[in-house]
Order: structure tokens, then sequence, then C-alpha cells
């Protein structure tokens, strides 16, 4: 009897189960249509060439920053700005970005991005990567894609409109990110947490009087708290977003450059940046003056 | 190892921290685990349960959680460490240092408890008996026979949980305290180039600490032998 009645209770279990795995429904994500390349050809013995033939591509994006890369916890497609901007490089081999078994969006962090690069284990890193001498001696940058600042993020009802009213106050954001380190030079004492949505809390409950990181980042962190949080200050550094791929292959420079300039004119970038950091308030930029590549 | 030779004052600062919360949470964590041993072994069957029950518990809960709680979850309960608010030199210790005190601190005492009660099992049942017979209280039974000569049997282990909470500090870098790992992150992201070498300065660093803590602890081991 009590055989049974474990027997039911386990099928009871199972049955629940598969019903919540049921309402997992995709969200409503308003991201760009790309146009998979019919003719997507390249010069035997490149990269991009091996790619298209292969027909999978792994990517590296962010997992945390709304509007940028996104992933909602059981979703296989992240959403934002650079997993956008990652679509249009990948249709441009030929592959349909939108299915997951041939494109894997793999979550980068901001301290594995050149390890995952030089390992081979992503071929494209676009997770909010900024340029840098330094990065740019171990991996190659394309770019960039996107040139944006960073600004603060402050309780709606606080008085600071800049780094000036906030000097040796205490401002959050990322352990080992860049914008501490700004945020140092800028006569404010930094306060690192492993992620900004961390930080976010620590803003809202008074902890901290600030986080700083990209404005980008913020606006779309401001729009999820609306009437809570504000962002406030001209941005006081500039973070020229790039694509990172390995330096094994430096050819894939030209193509990276050459596809995010034809997306910027036929419109597709102008687009894809209105959808995912347009309804945060963020005017659309110009499209920045990219890199040349090395030949 | 440029970028860490260029930024030496901001490594020393990191480490300092690092040192701090070492030995504020360690003196904390000698004399909570000195009080929960002192329940454990006396005669009050309710103080017994309680102190068991709590190193029970936090014993077996990971020290990030521990962390997490005091961080996010305590504030929410009117909980906080915001009054707290010292500045010594370039040194600033606020509610993120002092969460992590309190973290480190109520995780440490629970090791060190066990650690001591392993000395206290090591002394002989004779001596607290002898020490009862002429007539001690509880409090002077442990003061003056037993826990002297149980500290002294324990120094090993309790060496080993300090040891731990020195490196265990190295949480607090992703809880808003600029110590050595997070002043790591910092370098290894800026220097992407130099990954080896600054991963190297920071192991180096944190091997001279933990044998700056064995040596204190073989002198202590020495010096306390039974002649």
């Amino acid at each position: 009897m009590r055989f049974i009645r474990t027997k039911a209770m386990v099928a009871g279990l199972g049955l629940a189960l598969s019903l919540a795995a049921c309402g997992d429904a995709g969200s409503d994500t308003e991201s760009v249509d790309v146009e998979v390349s019919e003719d997507a050809s390249f010069d035997d013995g490149t990269r991009m060439k091996e790619l298209a033939d292969a027909g999978t591509i792994n990517v590296g994006v962010k997992y945390d920053q709304p509007g940028l890369g996104f992933n909602e916890t059981g979703s296989d497609m992240p959403t934002g700005f650079d997993v956008d901007i990652a679509k249009i490089l990948v249709a441009s081999l030929g592959i349909d970005p939108e299915d997951t078994s041939k494109v894997k969006y793999i979550e980068t962090i901001s301290d594995n991005r050149e390890p995952f690069l030089q390992e081979g284990k992503v071929d494209l890193v676009l997770a909010s990567y900024s340029i840098t001498d330094e990065r740019r001696q171990v991996v190659g940058q394309a770019g960039p894609y996107m040139v944006t600042g960073q600004q603060l993020l402050v309780p709606e009802d606080s008085d600071a409109a800049g780094p000036e009213d906030l000097q040796g106050k205490e401002v959050c954001s990322v352990t080992g990110s860049t914008s501490l380190d700004n945020a140092k030079a800028e006569g404010m004492k930094p306060v690192g947490f492993d992620t900004y949505s961390q930080c976010v809390d620590k803003v809202l409950d008074g902890t901290v009087e600030a986080m700083t990181t990209d404005g980008t980042i913020l606006a779309g962190y401001a729009a999820q708290n609306e009437g809570q949080l504000k962002v406030v200050g001209d941005p006081f550094s500039e973070e020229r977003i790039g694509v990172g791929y390995s330096k094994d292959s430096p050819e894939m420079c030209q193509w990276i450059t050459d596809t995010l300039e034809q997306a910027n004119e036929d419109g597709k970038w102008a687009e894809a940046f209105e959808a995912n950091l347009g309804a945060s308030g963020v005017e659309t930029p110009d499209f920045p003056e990219m890199d040349a590549c090395e030949s | 190892m440029d970028a860490v030779l260029e930024s030496l004052p901001d490594v020393f600062k990191a480490f300092g921290y690092t040192v701090l919360l070492f030995l504020v949470s360690g003196v904390f964590s000698l004399i909570g685990g000195t009080i929960l041993v002192a329940m454990r072994v006396g005669p009050i069957s309710v103080l017994d349960k309680a102190a068991a029950t709590y190193v029970t518990l936090v014993r077996n809960t990971p020290l990030l959680a521990v962390f997490f709680f005091f961080s996010f979850a305590a504030p929410k309960i009117g909980i906080n460490f915001k009054w707290v608010d010292v500045h010594i030199g370039t040194f600033d210790f606020t509610s993120f240092f002092s969460t992590a005190v309190v973290s480190l601190t109520l995780y440490t005492s629970t090791f060190v408890c066990e650690a001591l009660r392993s000395g206290v099992n090591a002394v002989p049942l004779g001596q607290a008996e002898a020490a009862r017979a002429i007539g001690l209280p509880f409090t002077g039974v442990m003061s003056q026979v037993v826990l002297p000569q149980a500290f002294r049997a324990s120094v090993p282990p309790v060496a080993s949980a300090l040891i731990a909470l020195l490196k265990n500090t190295s949480v607090a870098a992703v809880f808003g305290v600029i110590e050595a790992t997070a002043q790591m992150k910092v370098m290894t992201n800026n220097n992407a180039d130099e990954r080896w070498g600054i991963f190297i300065a920071f192991a180096i660093g944190y091997v001279v600490l933990v044998e700056l803590v064995s040596l204190v602890a073989g002198t202590f081991e020495r010096r306390w032998r039974i002649a």
C-alpha cells in the first residue's frame, strides 16, 4: 500500500513539474529582425568560411545587463543590444541566429572574456566589451559599435547631480570593473559587489549614495525602478564598446567592421538600439567611427 | 608584474584591509568560540543545546550564504550596520566592513568552538573533578583549570581555523570591501595581458600572511609546551 502511495506521489510530482515547464512560455522580446544571408561567401582558409561551413558558432554575451545582454532565468535566448548586434553578425555568416541549436549564446562575465576567446570557447564576444590597449595585446577587438560613458544612478529624492556632489561618498559598482577605478579617480569611494542588481539593491536600501557604470546599463535599471531611481550627471568617462575575436584569426576584424557598417547603412543598427535602449529614454546616437583593422 | 609594481600602494592598502578583516574578526571569533565552548561543556543543558544548535546551523551553512544574509536579507528586517562610520587614516570602516566582520565572526566562532572543544576533551576528567573538589565554582573550574590546558592542547586546530578565516576574508571582495581579492580582480580586468603575474603576486601575498599566522601559532605551541 505504502509503495503504491509513494509511486503515486512521484508520478504526481513529475506531472506537476512537467506542467510547470509548459507554463514557461517565451517572453515577449522586442528584438530586431535580421535576414539570414543566403549568399554568404568567404575566402577559403578564413575563420568566417570555417564557421559558415560548420553552420555553428558560439557567442559570448552578458546575462545580467538589462538592455545590453540579459537572460531571463531558464531562457536560452538572451536579449539586448549586444545580442542583437551579435545576431546581425551571425546572420551574415548564413547561420540562423534564432536557432539555439546552432548558435550558442554563452555567458561571459567580465573576468573570463579574454580566456574564453583564447581557449576558443567562444568565437565572438559582445559583452559590453570596452576596447583597451591592454586587451588588444591578448585578443582582437573590432569596433566600436557603441560609445557610452559612465554616469550615476541615484534615488529619486537625491540632490546629487554629478560626481562633485558625491566626493568621499560610497558608490557601488561591480568588483573589478573599470567603473570603480574611474569612480575613485573622481574622488568617490568605490564599493564592489558581484552583480549590478546587487548594487541596485544597495542604492534602494540607502546603504550607498549611488551606483555607477555605463549610462546605458543605468538607464535600464532606472526604467525597471521607475519613480525610485534616476540617472544623473554628464558622462565622466568614455567607453568604446567593441566586438572581441581571437587573435589567431585577424581576418575577422575586417568582416566585423564591414558587417556593422552595412548594418548602420540599412538602418538595422539604429533599429536594434531603439528596440533595446530607446524605451529607457536614451536618444539614438550617431554610429561611431570604427577603428581601422590592421592588415 | 609591472602592473603590480605600478599600483603598489593600492595593493598594500588592499592587503591592509585583508589583515584588518582578519585581525578584527579573528579576535571576535576567539572570544565567541570560547563563550560557545563554555556553553557546550557547561552544566546547563539549555545553554549546551543552544550552542550545539547554533554550531550545527552556522557551521553547515556556506560562508557566502552567511554574507548574503547579512548583506541583503538582514537589512530588509531592520538589521543593518549603517551606524558604523569610522575613518582611521586612509582606511574606512563602514557598514560593508562591519557586515564582513559580523559574517566572518559568526561563521568562524563555530570552528573555533569545535577546535577548543577538542582541547577541552583532551583535559583529563580528573582535573575538572579535582577543581570542583577544592570548591571552585564552574567559572573558576573553566577559567583557572580547564580552559588554560584546553587552549594549550588546541593551538594547532585553532590556528587552522584562523588560517581558513584569513583566506575566507576574500569573500568580502564581492560584498563591498576592496580587499586583496577585489584589488586583484580590478587589476586582472584592467591588465588582461598580465594576468599570470598579477595572480602570482597576490598568491604570494596570501602565502606570506598565512606563513606569519603559522609562525605565531608555532611560537605559542613551543612556549606553551608542557615542560
